[in-house]
């Protein structure tokens, strides 16, 4: 059993995840010092599927060199580039190497990358290969034809608690829940009270759900206004951006935010871990897991 | 004859009402008479991450989201209760192969309800 799972499924122990860099060249050398620098903080780690729509390392071989360096990978799926049947290969071909998280997303559009001029693929959605995933584990394809033994997967996916329609996301939360979903991680969120929201509606409707909200560490009240400005369904307000940026030491100002934030969203309901993602670069991973009551996993 | 007719009269009525993009597995009905063939994504289960603060659409920023629009219109508008309880359900994937073809007919012949032999869902289950 993966350790994500067995955290998450039976013990009371919050969790932490990340996104493991997108790899671009650099070879197993740049992959084992990535996975020293992640493994003492963090239980399991995103092996992403072309991130923002931009081509790089595939998920699967980038989920399997992180196993192979003693990481343990969420693979990401993501429905803009492939097909249902290179959907659940890549599914198949995950399990082959032993890959149990999985993470089904239906992905930034092509538009929001910088091979803007490419086909969509969308095939499925989210959705429909969550559930999909969920009937391979029953022995069979899509198609109907069998596989033996079936895989095991532990099912997660993405949502959005700060994008309208608000209340509809609850639902969506739900519904992905009954496709089979175990966890779900969420989007960057600079809204509490949307995120409180969230939590709390879906706690009621989906007690099972395990909901991991995500923290960005950032240096300054620049990288606040770019995702704002750039980042589909990322909206951060003008109050929280002026605050860092009246800040006179911005880095600090800016950590602090990233605390607060991650302080509160472990108090919701359903809430049962955190996903940090990492812009700065620095040593403040370390002290922000301190803070957060962390002991580096040996 | 009445197969190839058909699809041209269908089309003709539901394409400037709701845009119809002919898939052949109309679901207009339990999407608050929302085409979500018209999203650029073709999401058939509800709307993406990437909804705009001001509900416009991610990669079209100048729509409304097909999905904000759908659920508006089903909480507003005066509907048959079955239709709004189908909102929730999980539509299975499209089938490429019925693309052009009329809906009318598929659903008369029930091939629009022809799913995948391996598909089925937790919600038919209960
Ligand atoms: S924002 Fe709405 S209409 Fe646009 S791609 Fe996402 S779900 Fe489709």
């Amino acid at each position: 059993m993966s350790i994500l799972r067995e955290k998450l499924e039976n013990s009371n122990d919050t969790v932490f995840t990340a996104e493991f860099p997108s790899i671009d060249g650099g070879g197993m050398a740049s992959v084992a010092r990535d996975a020293a620098r992640l493994a003492p903080w963090f239980d399991a780690v995103n092996a992403t599927d072309n991130p923002a729509a931009h081509a790089h390392t595939s998920n699967t071989t980038t989920a399997i060199a992180m196993k192979m360096h003693g990481l343990e990978p969420i693979m990401q799926v993501v429905c803009r580039d492939k097909n249902r049947l290179a959907i659940q290969s890549d599914l198949m071909g995950g399990a082959l190497h032993g890959i149990e998280n999985v993470s089904l997303l239906t992905g930034d559009d092509v538009t929001a990358g910088d091979e803007p001029e490419a086909r969509r693929v969308f095939d499925i959605d989210s959705i429909q290969a969550i559930n999909i995933t969920r009937i391979m584990m029953g022995g069979k394809y899509l198609s109907g034809r069998k596989i033996n033994p079936a895989p095991n997967f532990y099912i997660g996916a993405v949502e959005n608690a700060a994008a309208p329609p608000f209340d509809y996301r609850i639902e969506r939360a739900l519904k992905k829940h009954r496709a089979g979903a175990s966890f779900l991680q969420l989007q960057i969120c600079y809204h509490p009270d949307r995120l409180e929201a969230f939590c709390k509606g879906v706690a009621k409707i989906a007690p099972n759900l395990k909901l991991i909200p995500t923290v960005v560490l950032v240096k300054s009240a620049r990288p606040l206004s770019f995702m704002n400005d750039k980042v589909a369904g990322i909206d951060v307000p003008n109050q929280t951006v002026a605050r860092v940026a009246a800040a006179a030491d911005q880095a600090k100002e800016a950590y602090d935010l990233t605390l607060e934030l991650a302080r509160h969203a472990l108090t919701l309901p359903g809430v049962r871990g955190l996903h940090v993602t990492d812009f700065r670069h620095d040593d403040s991973l370390n002290s922000f897991m301190h803070d957060l009551g962390q002991k580096p996993r040996n | 004859m009445l197969k190839k007719l058909l699809p041209f009269v269908e089309h003709a009525i539901k394409k400037p009402v709701w845009d119809c993009r002919m898939c052949g597995q109309c679901v207009l009905h339990s999407t608050g008479m929302t085409c979500p063939m018209t999203c650029p994504k073709t999401l058939r289960n509800g709307p993406c991450g990437g909804v705009r603060e001001n509900g416009n659409c991610e990669v079209k920023p100048e729509m409304q989201c097909v999905w904000l629009k759908a659920y508006d219109r089903k909480v507003a508008l005066p509907m048959p209760t079955v239709w709004k309880e189908h909102f929730n359900e999980l539509r299975p994937p499209v089938d490429m192969r019925l693309q052009g073809t009329s809906s009318w007919i598929n659903l008369i012949t029930k091939r629009d309800q022809q799913t995948p032999a391996g598909w089925s869902t937790q919600d038919e289950a209960h």
